[in-house]
């Protein structure tokens, strides 16, 4: 009998503080308690986003409407939809983030190679440099750089975004190059040896050994940059100066574009720009980062797992 | 085989590699020259100027330090912006830092439904743009659900002391929008957490070190590196933010009648030498906290 209780007690107490191979029922509670609370600070934000942009003018109104909205409304996407000029934005959206991503990366995965296996005079400084490029802040050289466009006639071509990608000095660029400098600097050597003594030349060792072997960092270097160069408004908003536009920089004139289609003197009160026209122009701007995001979820996380971004 | 020939061509070799290093890079170093280094300069030659842009070209009349002057002496707002700036910063890196740390570590841990918390951590990385988060803070969904708005804050906010007050308020009211700046620094403490090996963790369980002590002597010291990483990148991406005051206000003052290039360069300038001793700060102290640690 006494043998049979003590048993029972160790049992309870592992399944409480758990044991070498398990966590305790305490901790996991006040694991999945924390989780949850945290993933709802973080949710509540979208949430907040989601229900308010489904909300029609009398709901708005109604004080009791807080998380339910009464009907299944859509009219604030239809006017958001029009307002924002969606079809062409999200097509100007994606090729100017795709576009100078690619190049960006392909660029970055080249400098960064040439850090981490070539030793030549300037190696440390040029890394330092690559630094400041990360630190110096946009507006200390973006009102030079516009009005070289300006002579040049870019201002307003995507030509204005991509051609500092192409040398190395697209938004964030200095992330990436890093980025693939700890990449090549953590890979065996082995293989590009063997293939110089075959005689194989320099950049054929780099697009047929080097580049396979850190796809992980093309991966998280091309998604992090189409994030990044979506998500950027402040360098597109001036090099793109009546030009193309992209759907943040339409979000972020969205008041002004309403009223142009929708004047307020003219429309009766319902129709007039709330808050719920404005949730759903801001959620159709994330709605394709958020579909992308969740079809590529796991290759981003595991990716960066696998590039050991981190550094050394 | 001399000696000398022997030199020769080692010599010849590291030319050889020196040279092509140099082909590898070539693209960056004339970009840098030509989308950085110039228009540094040219944005630092604004900055002494008074700049006027014409249809034939850009008029400038050399003004000394005017205008930065102006910036710090005669300019009521910016001074005071470059302060809040500055305590915002200070505050909102520390607090990063360990959330998305202790984010790592939980995330480092095995569990159920790690895949969809996981997701949700990294949400913000993909949405976070300027305009996405001005919308959601004009409409209060950024901040903390009316705990700024309690009574009982607002009575304890009002006891404070004035250089307390403004941090511990812009705490409060930006607390998700500084959780929402933290997924990439979760990305890279938990990509140095998975790097660590196992077997240092089991030595030290079968030693009979407790979870506590584990922590100080083996997690922390392994996550120094990460914790500079983003405290750089922290500071870099809180002030490179085009919703920043700060960003927003040399912006406006560019096409203001006012301001001016010439006055816009100057601020940028004296915002950029803040941002570099908010980095210096930081930097020296966490190298000096973390080097202790580690020894």
């Amino acid at each position: 009998m006494q043998v049979f209780h003590s048993h029972t007690v160790d049992r309870v107490r592992s399944l409480l503080f758990g044991g070498r191979t398990r966590y305790g029922l305490i901790f996991t509670t006040v694991l999945y308690a924390l989780l949850i609370a945290i993933g709802f600070v973080y949710l509540y934000p979208l949430l907040f986003m989601f229900i308010t942009s489904m909300k029609s003018p009398t709901d708005l109104l109604n004080p009791l409407v807080q998380w339910v909205p009464t009907e299944f409304y859509t009219g604030n996407y239809v006017k958001a939809f029009r307002v924002l000029n969606y079809p062409n934005a999200l097509v100007a959206s994606i090729l100017l983030s795709v576009a100078p991503s690619l190049l960006q990366t392909f660029v970055a995965a080249l400098i960064g190679y040439g850090l981490a296996r070539y030793r030549f005079w300037g190696r440390r400084l040029v890394l330092l440099l690559i630094l400041a490029t990360f630190i110096i802040p946009p507006q200390n050289t973006v009102i030079p750089q516009m009005l070289t466009y300006r002579d040049l006639g870019l201002l307003g071509s995507p030509l204005a975004l991509i051609l500092p990608a192409v040398f190395g000095q697209g938004y964030r660029s200095a992330i990436f190059i890093l980025v693939f400098y700890q990449t090549f600097l953590s890979l065996p050597k082995v293989l590009e040896e063997a293939a110089r003594i075959d005689g194989a030349s320099d950049l054929r060792i780099f697009l047929t050994i080097a580049v396979p072997s850190a796809l992980p960092a093309f991966v998280v270097s091309f998604i992090f940059s189409v994030v990044w160069y979506w998500n950027e408004t402040f360098l597109t908003s001036i090099f793109l100066e009546g030009g193309v536009q992209t759907l943040p920089m339409q979000l972020s004139r969205f008041v002004q574009a309403y009223e142009n289609l929708y004047p307020p003197g003219a429309v009766n009160i319902f129709d007039r720009i709330n808050e719920a026209v404005k949730m759903s122009g801001t959620f159709l701007n994330i709605l394709p980062l958020l579909v992308m995001y969740f079809v590529l979820q796991k290759w981003f996380v595991e990716s960066v797992e696998r590039t050991g971004i981190a550094g050394e | 085989m001399t000696v000398r020939s022997l030199t020769h061509r080692l010599l010849s070799l590291r030319t050889r590699e020196a040279l092509h290093g140099y082909a590898f890079i070539a693209l960056w170093v004339v970009g840098f020259a030509l989308f950085t280094l110039a228009p540094l300069i040219q944005t630092f030659n604004y900055s002494l100027n008074r700049v006027v842009v014409t249809v034939a070209g850009v008029n400038l009349t050399h003004m000394g330090w005017a205008n930065y002057t102006r910036a710090l002496a005669t300019d009521p707002t910016f001074g005071e912006m470059l302060i809040g700036y500055a305590i915002e910063t200070l505050v909102a890196v520390p607090i990063v830092l360990i959330f998305s740390m202790i984010i790592a570590l939980f995330l480092n841990l095995r569990f159920r439904l790690k895949g969809v918390f996981r997701a949700i951590f990294f949400l913000p990385v993909v949405i976070t743009s300027g305009p996405v988060i001005r919308e959601l803070t004009e409409q209060g969904a950024a901040t903390a659900p009316g705990i700024a708005d309690a009574p009982a804050v607002a009575e304890f906010l009002a006891q404070l002391p004035g250089a307390l007050r403004n941090p511990v308020e812009y705490l409060l009211v930006s607390f998700i929008l500084i959780l929402w700046f933290s997924g990439v620094q979760i990305l890279i403490y938990l990509a140095s957490l998975q790097k660590v090996d196992q077997g240092i963790y089991e030595a030290a369980a079968i030693d009979g070190a407790s979870a506590w002590e584990i922590f100080w002597k083996i997690t922390l010291p392994t996550l120094t590196t990460a914790t500079v990483v983003n405290a750089v990148y922290t500071i870099v991406t809180l002030s490179h933010f085009s919703e920043n005051k700060v960003v927003r206000y040399i912006y406006g003052q560019t096409y203001a009648l006012q301001g001016g290039i010439g006055y816009a360069s100057a601020m940028s300038f004296l915002y950029f030498a803040v941002m570099a001793v908010l980095l210096l700060i930081v930097y020296l102290f966490l190298t000096r906290l973390l080097g202790k640690e580690a020894r």
